[in-house]
């Protein structure tokens, strides 16, 4: 298992250097094999690694340790439990598909570019198995920020573009922040508990040494970790500026698998989150929150990556809603769910970029279903499984953590409810825009579009399935299912919870929710099977357009301010009062000492000479040695 | 072979000041320090030595040079800065450089000195023989503003020399042995309020040597106006004399003074930390932004230090090795490019990613490395500090904390500015790769990431200090 474990990172990280160092030797064909057998190997270890789990339950390995002072230890230890091993599972699974639609996708592109682009796609791979891997959260926090590292890096991919550049800082930027508040958790866990595995800190012992404050303190900085990561209010915005990324990477880093960490996070420390009331409630408001702001957008986004952003967004907030109320299987269940069809989203909205020869506004598209065949079914396949209609995906996993929510307060499942129909809604507006009506773009784009080849709608085919029924692992009882996933989980989140509800009540919620879901869906199609949205005409559409203008909120209240008190500090503080005193000082001496005549050439030159020659002669005279003081003699006399 | 790796260096200067040609010059340089390197390596890797001999028998000074785990570190940050230095500006050719070699390497018997000195008078006598050849080098190869720069640098460190020179004066009248030995000063009979004189005057020295805020204001000007070479000496190895300083005289010397000045001096120094981040944000000259990116890293340091935490410490220990390691990788990068487009501007620079990929690519590393990024050296040390902030007070830290966001924020506004966007007018004017400087920033990056993952060489080889400072 030490074995299998270490190559199912180092196989990424190899891929990374192979094609990193040999970005100018290996041909584009070379790259795109190497990268993408990498990937693949490493979910071959993957599933081994899994089957592992189901036979011998969780495992822990040593390899080194990382920091070991006489204070504390850092081991660095590797864990697959049923846990880290379905994130395994998504992160390569999905992982592998996305790098062989990258290799179509990114043709284009020159020889040593296509081995950058493959050398930080397997650098992320490595980094995010490393942060579910890990045994520890400093472990974790390598991985958190390694992952951030490629982020920046894939958005900013051509970097020739200052805005995309623009956008891969903020991005970088927004997660220190959340970083920020992740370190100060692991600080807080070592001083209170002296270590930081997972196997100390979240066992009945170390609640113990707990107050209540140190839980909340605590689950509420990691929390502030997971909302950057996790793109949650007030952390959100670089989520969809990320966007500047290639299609490819915003598939797998900004909607399947980096974006999710902070759930991993919260669910992999849930032991210390279900004893804080206070952080759970916080977790759930933030969550449903940000599910309900990022829905209002997506609605009026035309930028086709834009709303699937925003839709990413308002998805995370259903997870951490589920966090919040407790349902850590069902945010893990909707993690896997929403890795397939947001990655399936996001490949077919590459796809239709790539026909469209990278056009992504969706009013200058329209009938696209009969060019794209593939793109079209795979999509629509997309859009309802994220829509919640049984019996694909989305529906099962939403649903769990809706009817968890129910139990928690059903103001909370209002709220979500009404999230759903904007979901289904700015969905199938996307959709039906794109697919549906007449084509609405140039001719000369309407005679080059075509079905994009098959290593790209390859994966779109096998995510579709995926999509489609991926929520047969979680089929609650009430349906006659076992619910696979929640039995998986329980050694990590504990058994699932005897049912509160009636089956009368599930049923009408669950019946509620998709005659609601439904209803959005075909509205949407109706107002969008034959127009696109023009400019926004209502004052309200306008400012869900804008954004809620919540980057110039931002800008006018933090960017600025700070600023400006940095200019401020460089040019009135710094030159003006501490240098100045400094200078002051030195004017000061300097006419008072010509006053009094100590200075009497003024030549500091001078003084350092008689300094240095000094020092010598104290030197020779330890040395006392003739000999020496013989051959420096000489050397002054030539 | 502690005398020796002061005499080397010496004998290299001495034997430099006669090679006009400046290609030998360079090669000898070079060879010279290399044989240091290999010396400094046979040092950090055998058992702890002493070099004793009588030296100024009139006053009871005595030679001692001691090499324990905090010696060892610098000595190796020393002996590989210079061979760095030398080989990645070796296609640098200020008038002189035979003589402008020569100084460098004075300078290095001066470092080398001031790290292995045992006995305080001899501190003193290499702290201010460091000094004299940066004194020169500076005013003589600088930029336009050198003259009066440089004689403030001066000034202002001489000073605070003396008010170091004036404690050991102190110290030594109170020993009962009259001696200058650090073993004696350490038994040396003060009262409190002596101990506190003492303190603040050994203080003013290595604050200013650091620097601290507010007394940082010679170190920006300095560093631009300095030829890059000098600057890589100053903030690679000099300022770690001021850090060094503190660990081996000041919070053993005056353990109670030190105990209750340490709030006011971590909250000062943290403040400075925040000072100069914000102020990093607002530079557009390359060296500037480096300069003041490093006093924010010192003061982070400095903070640590004075919380007198062993885990802080330890992460000060490594740090001070890695913080070489990794201003040195930035300056070596700002200096070629300003060796091959005339500036040091970000706003006339950009698009370096595409004109010279590798060298872009070696930026973002140092960047990052600079940041503090997981698995780069800078993580490990950086971590422990806070960690040690934290235990001090959670407030202090979460606002020293800042400084990692604000530190991303301008670090990653210059690789904008540099690296990326499109190919700018004098960014154009570079010519073929500097080789010579792309290999060394190699080796100094497969250090960062070495000392990265595995930093436990480092936490070994200071262990002893560790000890002798906490366990009593």
């Amino acid at each position: 298992m030490k074995v299998i474990l270490a190559l199912i990172i180092l196989l990424p990280l190899a891929g990374f250097l192979f094609n990193g160092l040999g970005r100018n030797i290996w041909s584009k064909k070379t790259v795109a094999i190497q990268a993408t057998m990498y990937i693949f190997a490493s979910f071959v270890f993957s599933l081994i690694a899994f089957w592992n789990v189901q036979e011998q339950g969780a495992m822990t390995v040593h390899y080194f340790d990382f920091i070991n002072t006489s204070k504390f230890k850092i081991p660095f230890d590797l864990k697959v439990d049923a846990l880290s091993a379905l994130f395994l599972l998504v992160i390569t699974g999905v992982g592998t598909l996305i790098h062989l639609y990258s290799t179509a996708y990114m043709k284009e592109e020159e020889a040593p570019h296509y081995a950058r682009y493959f050398a930080y796609l397997n650098l992320f791979i490595f980094s995010m198995l490393l942060l579910v891997l890990g045994d520890n959260y400093v472990i974790m926090f390598i991985g958190w920020e390694g992952v951030g590292l490629c982020s920046y890096l894939l958005i900013g991919y051509w970097f020739t573009n200052a805005s995309f550049n623009y956008a891969a800082k903020k991005a970088f930027i927004m997660n220190r922040i959340g970083d920020l508040g992740f370190l100060l958790a692991i600080f807080w866990m070592i001083v209170k508990l002296g270590s930081v595995s997972y196997s100390e800190v979240l066992t009945v012992e170390s609640l113990a040494k707990l107050s209540t404050s140190d839980i909340t303190a605590i689950t509420l900085l990691l929390f502030v970790g997971a909302m950057g990561k996790s793109a949650q209010i007030p952390l959100f915005t670089w989520l969809p500026d990320a966007m500047a990324g290639p299609t490819p990477v915003s598939a797998l880093i900004h909607a399947a698998t980096m974006v999710t960490a902070g759930i991993y996070m919260i669910t992999r420390s849930n032991l210390l989150f279900i004893h804080s009331e206070f952080t759970q409630n916080f977790i759930a408001i933030i969550g449903i929150s940000t599910a309900l702001l990022a829905a209002t957008i997506a609605i009026k986004q035309n930028d086709i990556k834009k709303v699937l952003a925003y839709s990413t967004v308002s998805q995370l907030g259903y997870m951490f809603l589920g966090l919040g109320v407790g349902a850590y299987s069902g945010a893990v269940f909707h993690v896997i769910t929403h890795a397939f069809f947001k990655a399936l989203l996001f490949l077919g909205a590459g796809s239709v970029i790539h026909a469209m020869h990278h056009e992504q506004d969706i009013q200058k598209m329209g009938g696209l279903k009969s060019k794209l065949p593939i793109t079209h079914i795979t999509f629509l396949i997309g859009c309802i499984a994220i829509a919640g209609i049984p019996p694909f995906s989305g529906f099962f996993s939403k649903d769990e953590i809706l009817a968890a929510a129910y139990e928690k307060n059903p103001v909370y499942w209002f709220l979500g409810l009404v999230g759903a129909a904007m979901t289904a809604f700015y969905m199938f507006r996307l959709y039906a825009t794109t697919f549906l009506g007449k084509f609405r773009g140039t001719d000369d784009q309407a005679n080059h579009l075509h079905e994009s080849p098959a290593a790209m709608t390859l994966p779109l085919v096998i995510l579709a399935i995926l999509s489609a029924i991926a929520g047969a692992i979680g089929v609650p009882e009430i349906m006659g299912g076992g619910h696979w996933l929640s039995h998986q989980l329980t050694p990590i989140v504990g058994a699932p919870h005897e049912a509160v509800l009636s089956h009368s009540t599930e049923w009408t919620l669950m019946a509620v929710s998709v005659a609601i879901a439904f209803t959005a869906l075909l509205i949407a199609v109706l107002i969008y099977r034959k127009k696109a949205d023009g400019a926004p005409q209502t004052t309200i559409g306008k400012f869900f357009f804008n954004k809620w203008h919540i980057d110039e909120l931002y800008d006018m209240i933090i960017v600025n301010p700070l600023n400006r008190f940095a200019g401020f500090l460089k040019d009135v503080v710094e030159k003006g009062v501490i240098d100045g005193a400094v200078n002051g000082t030195g004017k000061l001496v300097q006419y008072s000492a010509r006053q009094i005549r100590l200075i009497q050439n003024g030549q500091v030159g001078y003084y350092i000479l008689f300094m240095v020659l000094g020092m010598v002669a104290l030197f020779l005279f330890w040395f006392n040695d003739t000999a020496i003081l013989r051959f420096f003699i000489k050397l002054t006399q030539k | 072979m502690l005398l020796s790796i002061l005499f080397i260096p010496f004998i290299a200067a001495i034997i430099l000041l006669f090679i006009k040609d400046d290609k030998r010059a360079n090669a000898t340089a070079i060879g010279f320090s290399a044989i240091i390197l290999g010396v400094a390596l046979y040092i950090v890797f055998t058992k702890t030595a002493t070099f004793d001999i009588a030296w100024l028998p009139q006053l009871n000074s005595r030679f001692l040079l001691q090499a324990d785990g905090l010696a060892k570190i610098l000595i190796l940050l020393t002996a590989i800065s210079f061979p760095a230095i030398l080989i990645a500006t070796a296609n640098n050719q200020p008038k002189q450089k035979h003589i402008f070699l020569s100084l460098l390497m004075f300078t290095q018997t001066g470092l080398m000195g001031v790290f292995l000195a045992g006995d305080a008078l001899l501190f003193y006598f290499f702290w201010e023989l460091a000094l004299i050849p940066v004194y020169f080098l500076c005013s003589i190869w600088g930029g336009e503003k050198r003259i009066a720069i440089t004689f403030k640098f001066f000034i202002y460190t001489f000073v605070g020399s003396l008010f170091m020179l004036i404690g050991i004066i102190l110290l030594y009248s109170n020993t009962t042995d009259h001696s200058f030995l650090i073993e004696s000063f350490k038994h040396a009979t003060l009262t409190s309020s002596q101990q506190m004189t003492a303190f603040i005057l050994f203080f003013i020295a290595f604050a200013i040597k650091m620097p601290i805020f507010p007394l940082h204001t010679w170190q920006p000007d300095a560093y631009e106006q300095s030829p890059t070479a000098v600057t890589m000496v100053l903030s690679a190895v000099m300022v770690k004399m001021g850090l060094y300083g503190i660990l081996r005289w000041l919070l053993p010397l005056f353990p109670i003074a030190a105990k209750t000045a340490s709030v006011f001096i971590v909250d000062l120094s943290v403040i400075g930390v925040l000072y100069a981040s914000f102020i990093a944000i607002r530079q557009d000259d390359i060296k500037r932004l480096i300069a003041y990116s490093s006093i924010a890293h010192i003061g982070l340091m400095s903070a640590a230090l004075f919380t007198q935490n062993e885990i802080g410490t330890q992460g000060v220990l490594a740090q001070l090795f890695s913080h070489g390691i990794n201003v040195l990788g930035l300056w070596i990068v700002a200096d070629v490019i300003e060796q091959q487009t005339g500036t040091r501007s970000m706003k006339d620079l950009g698009g370096l990613a595409k004109k010279q990929p590798t060298l872009a690519i070696l930026l973002i590393g140092f960047a990052f490395a600079n940041i503090a990024l997981p698995l780069t050296n800078a993580f490990v040390g950086e971590f422990l500090m806070f960690n040690s902030l934290f235990q001090f007070n959670p407030w202090v830290a979460a606002a020293a904390g800042v400084s990692i966001i604000l530190a991303a924020i301008y670090t990653l506004n210059m690789v904008q500015k540099v690296a990326y966007g499109v190919v700018s007018e004098k960014i154009n004017r570079m010519q073929s790769p500097n080789k010579n400087a792309q290999a060394v920033l190699i080796v100094l990056l497969v250090v960062v990431f070495f000392t990265g993952v595995y930093p436990q060489p480092l936490f070994n080889l200071t262990a002893d200090t560790l000890q002798n400072l906490f366990v009593k």
